[in-house]
């Protein structure tokens, strides 16, 4: 079991990182060819990053739109990102004051994060709207992270596992020195949905964490009658 | 008015969202572009006979677009289908059609982008939705994708900024270049790029109109307001929609811009060969077409010598002007490439290139230098329309939201009696009027009139509360989509009319200054 995990992450890993890449990339050197943000936009850089920050941080537009859907977004993202951050102890050694600091609030921050992911889906059941919209692939990205954070809690909370032999596992990933992997149900739950999730994650719609970066009437400041946007392409035609 | 053949919606005691009607309006298509029309804009004529041929054909195209627009690219990839726009469109409030929610109209395109352009689309098509392109879809699409007005509403309440309007461009450019345009559009750029205006007028017919307004201004105020067409060396070039040269209420802004330019001193013109500020190019999300189109008033500033331009009211057509003639025909300030500078060092840099004539008007307010008799429109209880294109796709001013203020403080300071709609229906959350964005066409009426709902729905809530009898708007389509659509719904037609109709019935002529 140690080596398929050990296989696994390798594979998820390089996956995950070259495809994100590539796809940052792609988005990067397609040009965006007019100006479009979505006014009432902010006019100068500054200004584009305080709402790009927003939309980021706080769900703004979401916020607008749907205060469900806000409400369940939020906490699950929010819930994800401690829960994440509090994973950076299986990655370093020592671990960082601050980062000893947060595990309590990453340890709790799980059940808000799977309460987010319970109300999301929830609604692609019970909205009739959304239940239309919604593909098998929205239920199983859903069905994946509530795997995710439902055996995370439960080892947590419930059924504990040997976590020095988990991060010993992953500091010698990083150092290509292969140690054995604790035998747990949940825990090769947790850890082969993770691979999973960082595997589809380039081809699939949650490419929208880099996706909002770079939207155009998002990223964009509202300047056209001082800037020429002219795209690459845009500008042979003015030479023919 | 002949009775409709479809059911106008009722006003809602609540807002709630309309159930789902699956296929409710999978009947409404516009009539196909045919084929003169088609090769007079340098399209394909018609669909190919054999479905591969097209197939292929759309399919490259949809790629060279992907590599082309930014919007597109991260558009298609970034939805997940949370549904914060389900309920946003006027279209889907309307008629209750799911594939009127915005996500659902994308997702006609989005599942043929899985399909073709990426892995688990290629792989396992059922789980996330992605199919092949056939007949049936392309006729889904050209269903559809002429069901959106391009308004943007959705875009204002997408956590990722996904504007649908981006994707129906997409979409119509991919139609247009298989052959299945729609003749509405089609037949406007024909039009303009043949006579220099989207109603086809020609520069007599203009010229006669003019003077026919002078006539009838000089008859009902005794002065001689000027309505000139192609003079060089006027300050400014007034660019305005065709229809304000003949179709009501939009000639009283016409008459109006000119007795603003009169009453300040400022000398300007129109132009016969430039005569149009719309631009349908934007519609079809064509940018060759759409710079062919704008090209015209490009060479116009050169011919004449003006130092100013200056935008009429037509929503959409700001959005071009605002927002494109800088990138599209080098019309904007600070050009330091030699295009640009070849057109800006003769604009005048201290005014805003180009400026919207209610910007141009507010200045003047400000400078003090109009006067006016508000109580000459005492008998009108006002209310503005802000039209979509320019509340989400512009500004005016210099400050984010201008849009919004500017038109509204110069109705307070040409009237006395001014009251808002409901605010989850105007500013940035304003209601497209339902006939934007290439659809203002009878053979679309049960769209325009449905679409139109939840507008009508805001002003009969201050017809009722407050005694409105007067919207004000500053676009030429939602001018002629309200006059023709108000009836249907119980409203005298003559309730829309123009921001400069305002202007006009309360401005002092004469030597004030």
């Amino acid at each position: 079991m140690t080596l398929f995990f050990a296989i696994l992450f390798y594979l998820a890993f390089v996956i995950f990182t070259v495809g994100l890449g590539y796809k940052i990339y792609d988005f990067a050197r397609t040009p965006a060819p007019l100006s479009i943000p979505t006014t009432p936009a902010p006019t100068t850089t500054a200004g584009v990053t305080f709402r790009m920050a927003r939309e980021v941080i706080l769900f703004e537009s979401l916020f607008k739109g749907n205060l469900w859907i806000w409400l369940f977004g939020w906490m699950f993202h929010m819930g994800l990102f401690l829960v994440l951050v509090r994973h950076l102890r299986y990655f370093v050694d020592p671990v960082w004051g601050w980062l000893a600091f947060i595990q309590p609030f990453g340890k709790y921050a799980g059940f808000m994060m799977a309460a987010g992911l319970a109300g999301l889906w929830a609604r692609r059941f019970l909205v009739e709207r959304i239940r239309y919209i919604s593909t098998p692939s929205d239920h199983l990205m859903l069905a994946m992270l509530l795997g995710i954070g439902l055996t995370g809690l439960s080892m947590s909370f419930l059924s504990h596992t040997d976590i020095i032999s988990v991060k010993a596992f992953f500091l010698g990933l990083m150092a290509f020195d292969i140690q054995p992997l604790p035998a747990h149900p949940a825990l090769f739950i947790h850890l082969s949905l993770v691979a999973l999730l960082m595997i589809i994650f380039p081809f699939s719609k949650l490419l929208h964490a880099p996706g909002v970066f770079f939207s155009p009437t998002r990223n964009q400041a509202d300047n056209p009658r001082e800037v020429r946007h002219l795209a690459p392409w845009a500008a042979q035609i003015e030479k023919s | 008015m002949a009775a409709p053949e479809f059911k106008i919606p009722e006003y809602r005691e609540f807002p709630t969202v309309p159930a789902l009607v699956p296929g409710a309006m999978a009947h409404s298509k516009p009539y196909i572009a045919n084929e003169k029309v088609q090769e007079g804009i340098g399209l394909p004529a018609k669909l190919a006979d054999d479905w591969q041929v097209t197939h292929d054909k759309a399919i490259g195209k949809f790629g060279e677009l992907l590599g082309k627009y930014r919007s597109l690219k991260v558009f298609m990839d970034s939805c997940v289908h949370c549904g914060s726009c389900t309920d946003k469109c006027h279209y889907f409030i309307g008629t209750g059609d799911p594939k009127n929610m915005p996500v659902a109209r994308q997702d006609l395109m989005r599942s043929v982008y899985r399909r073709y352009f990426t892995l688990p689309g290629k792989l396992f098509p059922k789980l996330v939705g992605a199919r092949d392109l056939t007949k049936d879809v392309l006729d889904e699409w050209f269903s559809y994708f002429w069901q959106c007005s391009e308004c943007r509403r959705c875009s204002v309440f997408c956590p990722y900024g996904i504007d649908t309007a981006e994707v129906t461009m997409a979409a119509r450019h991919i139609l247009d270049s298989v052959g299945y345009g729609q003749k509405y559009s089609n037949e406007i750029l024909a039009k303009v790029n043949k006579i220099g205006n989207n109603l086809g007028l020609p520069g007599p017919a203009l010229e006669d109109t003019l003077l026919g307004l002078e006539e009838d201004v000089k008859e009902e105020t005794g002065v001689d307001v000027r309505y000139p067409l192609d003079v060089k060396g006027a300050e400014v070039l007034l660019v305005t929609p065709s229809a304000d040269f003949f179709a009501e209420p939009h000639i009283e802004s016409l008459i109006g811009y000119g007795k603003v330019f009169h009453a300040a001193g400022i000398s300007w013109t129109l132009s016969s060969y430039a005569s149009e500020a719309g631009n349908f190019g934007l519609f079809n999300g064509d940018y060759n077409m759409m710079r062919k189109v704008a090209m015209r008033i490009r060479e116009q500033a050169l011919e004449l010598g003006v130092k100013r331009i200056v935008v009429g009211e037509c929503g959409h057509a700001w959005r071009v002007a605002y927002a494109f003639w800088n990138t599209l025909i080098g019309l904007g300030n600070n050009g330091n490439d030699p295009y640009s500078v070849e057109l800006q060092k003769q604009l005048d840099p201290r005014y805003k290139e180009p400026s919207h004539i209610c910007e141009f008007t507010w200045d003047l307010i400000q400078q003090g230098r109009l006067k006016f008799d508000k109580e000459a429109n005492d008998s009108r209880i006002i209310t503005f329309h802000d039209s979509c294109n320019v509340a989400r796709g512009s500004r005016m001013g210099d400050y984010p939201g201008g849009q919004f203020e500017i038109p509204r403080n110069i109705i307070k300071a040409v009237a006395n009696k001014f009251v808002d709609m409901p605010s989850a229906t105007i500013r940035e959350t304003t209601f497209c009027c339902g006939g934007g964005g290439g659809v203002l066409t009878d053979d679309l009426i049960e769209l325009r009139v449905k679409g139109a709902f939840p507008r009508m729905e805001a002003l009969q809530h201050v017809v009722e509360n407050n005694g409105v009898n007067f919207m004000a708007t500053i676009c030429a389509i939602c001018k002629a989509q309200f006059s023709k659509v108000l009836p249907y719904y119980g409203f005298n037609m003559r309730l829309v009319g123009g921001v400069h109709q305002l202007v006009s019935t309360a401005i002092r002529l004469g030597d004030e200054q």
